[in-house]
């Protein structure tokens, strides 16, 4: 992994070449490094060769992407004609034509998925952090065995649960509306969260919460008033992450959610799939590309916390 | 610390607690926050009896019984599972799955950590490639990208167009029951961009001191890649690969989306979980369905379990 050759090197200098690494450091704060010697022309041929492997990686990665967007501007019929992304006969016709083409207005179905996406945002906000405060501060009976519980749910695969659960929301009557797939949020279901915000807690100095203890604080005051503000970092990841996933959630509305009026933006772009014989390739792009703006936007607004957050906690 | 860390600790914790005896005192002085402490967690204690729980009891229940959600669940004792034993499709899906997850998830996290080892240092554009790497890990599980695979890897796809440029014309890759799953697994690889976070954020937390130690001692860079990089990452390699694994067990949109709903060609794409799914909510055998589940928990749960079995030798813990 070292791309010097500092075994060539008296000691002294390669220790100083060897770039030093902070433990812990936010990756994007790290300090300047200092610049590193000319090492002769085998060290920088080596790193522009590093640069070009990486750039062809990234051009692999993205051109699906890109070839989508571009595809979704092109007319119909020039989009397998010409596969290349470079072409000036650009059209916003299958965005018009795509968003009227499923009876109900695409429209529609973005606001379903808001709507479930902000229900479920505060449900794990709300009952995650209740929970990573008890499991992070408080002694009580149990709490091992809980968070070992808790813990062990993450990696639980939700089909022993499925259809007990369906079954649950249907006697119930929440077939068609969003409830089966928020409610459960608002019980913490998602304990992934909760584990990443008892990591975060952990981190506070203790000594914030004794001296709120001291100065008499009750539990809910400590966890209002001193644990909240400086959560805002897990909370902000949280609920980040919490819309990525439901954004693009197809299972649970696949089930849940079957009349056209009800459906997402995943189960409404699967209606593009099914009709594929008569398809309209360019609309049913357009659309994606639709769903994948939201996505895109809280990437760039949120990559900071999205990285930190996953990379203390590591679950997708 | 991650997950899987946190699990062994509280294991070792309660070992260590059977050895030694409990400090003394009564339980209001061991556990002063009970009330406070339960009220804390009352939603995740109600969710998990609801929500996990219960449902788990219910469909370990299910699994031994005939229900189609129109009459009550009729015991129906073994047959679901002397069903399972003989249902030929059922073994496909398996088989697919598990060609899916043995093939994808190695080659997923190959390429994270590789790609991690060129980006640990404080190289020019890190985060920019860091940003294009993690990009299509955020998009891979969406519809979206699903119905792009199905374009890309169509008979008059961008594979095919590329292709076309060393005259080779390739086949409908979708389309085709040999290459089908071929597809589903580049997705999967194709969103290496996560772990690869993770292995970065575990490269990060090697000690530098270790380096100049082994720079000191002449440990070349060959020697100190095998000795310190690799060592001190093998728990991260390990909480990607029993994590990934898990995940791609129960993957289901790709596959629904890429075959069209159907699984096919000739149930080439057919996951476990898609043929549950069909079973659950499109033949309402919800107590077959069950039994499906319970094994697939149970075979989760084993390769799990022989994986930390596995970790015993080649995983090293600093602590």
């Amino acid at each position: 992994m070292t791309t010097e050759p500092n075994d060539a090197l008296p000691p002294e200098t390669a220790m100083t070449t060897t770039t030093a690494r902070p433990m812990l450091a936010d990756p994007d704060t790290e300090p300047a490094r200092p610049r590193r010697r000319w090492r002769g022309p085998s060290s920088s041929v080596r790193s522009v060769l590093k640069h070009l492997t990486l750039i062809s990686l990234s051009i692999v990665m993205i051109y699906p992407l890109i070839w989508l967007v571009v595809s979704s501007l092109k007319p119909n019929s020039e989009i397998f004609r010409n596969l290349s992304i470079f072409t000036t006969d650009l059209t916003l016709e299958n965005y018009t034509h795509g968003w009227t083409s499923q009876q109900v207005p695409f429209s529609v179905f973005l606001w379903n998925s808001l709507v479930i996406a902000i229900g479920a945002i505060l449900g794990n906000l709300i009952s995650c952090s209740l929970a990573a405060y008890a499991f992070a501060r408080l002694k009580f009976w149990g709490r091992n065995a809980y968070f070992a519980i808790m813990l062990a749910t993450i990696m639980l695969p939700f089909h022993v649960v499925l259809v007990p659960q369906f079954i649950i929301f249907r006697e119930l009557g929440w077939l068609e509306t969003i409830l089966p797939l928020v409610v459960p949020k608002f019980l913490a279901t998602d304990a992934f969260f909760v584990f990443l915000m008892v990591q975060f807690i952990r981190s506070l100095p203790k000594e914030l919460f004794e001296a709120a203890r001291i100065d008499g604080a009750g539990h809910l005051r400590i966890f209002g008033q001193v644990t909240l503000p400086l959560m805002v970092p897990a909370i902000a990841t949280t609920a980040i992450f919490t819309f990525i996933w439901t954004w693009g959630d197809f299972f649970g509305p696949l089930i849940y959610l079957r009349t056209r009026d009800n459906f997402t933006v995943s189960v409404a772009l699967k209606g593009f799939v099914d009709a594929q014989s008569t398809s309209n390739y360019g609309a049913m792009f357009a659309m994606s590309v639709v769903s994948l703006i939201p996505l895109f936007l809280v990437f760039l607004i949120g990559q900071r916390y999205l990285i930190k957050g996953f990379a203390t906690t590591g679950i997708k | 610390m991650s997950s899987l860390g946190e699990l062994r600790t509280i294991a070792r914790e309660a070992r260590r607690k059977k050895d030694s005896s409990l400090p003394k005192g009564s339980l209001k002085q061991r556990f002063p926050d009970n009330r406070a402490g339960y009220l804390f967690l009352l939603p995740w204690l109600i969710g998990l009896l609801v929500f996990t729980i219960g449902p788990m009891i219910a469909s370990g229940y299910l699994a031994f019984t005939d229900y189609n959600l129109l009459q009550p669940p009729q015991w129906s004792g073994m047959d679901n599972w002397a069903r399972m034993f003989n249902d030929t499709r059922l073994w496909n899906s398996f088989r697919v799955t598990i060609v899916y997850v043995f093939v994808g998830v190695p080659l997923q996290l190959a390429l994270a950590l590789a790609v991690a080892l060129f980006l640990d240092r404080g190289m020019r554009g890190l985060s920019f490639y860091r940003s294009i790497f993690y990009l299509p890990s955020l998009m891979g599980g969406s519809v979206a990208i699903a119905i792009l695979w199905r374009q890309v890897f169509g008979k008059e796809g961008l594979v095919n167009a590329v292709l076309g440029v060393f005259s080779i014309e390739g086949p409908g890759w979708i389309a085709h029951p040999d290459y089908a799953l071929g597809t589903l697994i580049i997705l999967n690889v194709w969103t290496f961009g996560s772990p690869m976070i993770i292995f970065l954020a575990g490269l990060r937390q090697i000690p530098e001191m270790y380096y100049e130690a082994a720079v000191m001692d002449g440990a070349g860079k060959v020697r100190r890649f095998f000795s310190i990089t690799i060592p001190l990452l093998t728990p991260i390699i390990f909480f990607n690969l029993v994590l990934q694994i898990i995940f791609a067990f129960q993957s289901f949109t790709q596959a629904y989306i890429v075959s069209g709903g159907t699984g096919g060609p000739s149930d080439s794409t057919m996951f476990f979980t898609l043929y549950l799914y069909k079973e659950a909510f499109t033949q309402l055998n919800m107590g077959y369905a069950s039994a499906m589940a319970w094994f697939l928990l149970v075979v989760i749960g084993a390769l799990t379990a022989f994986n930390f079995w596995l970790s015993k030798f080649w995983v090293f813990y600093d602590d």
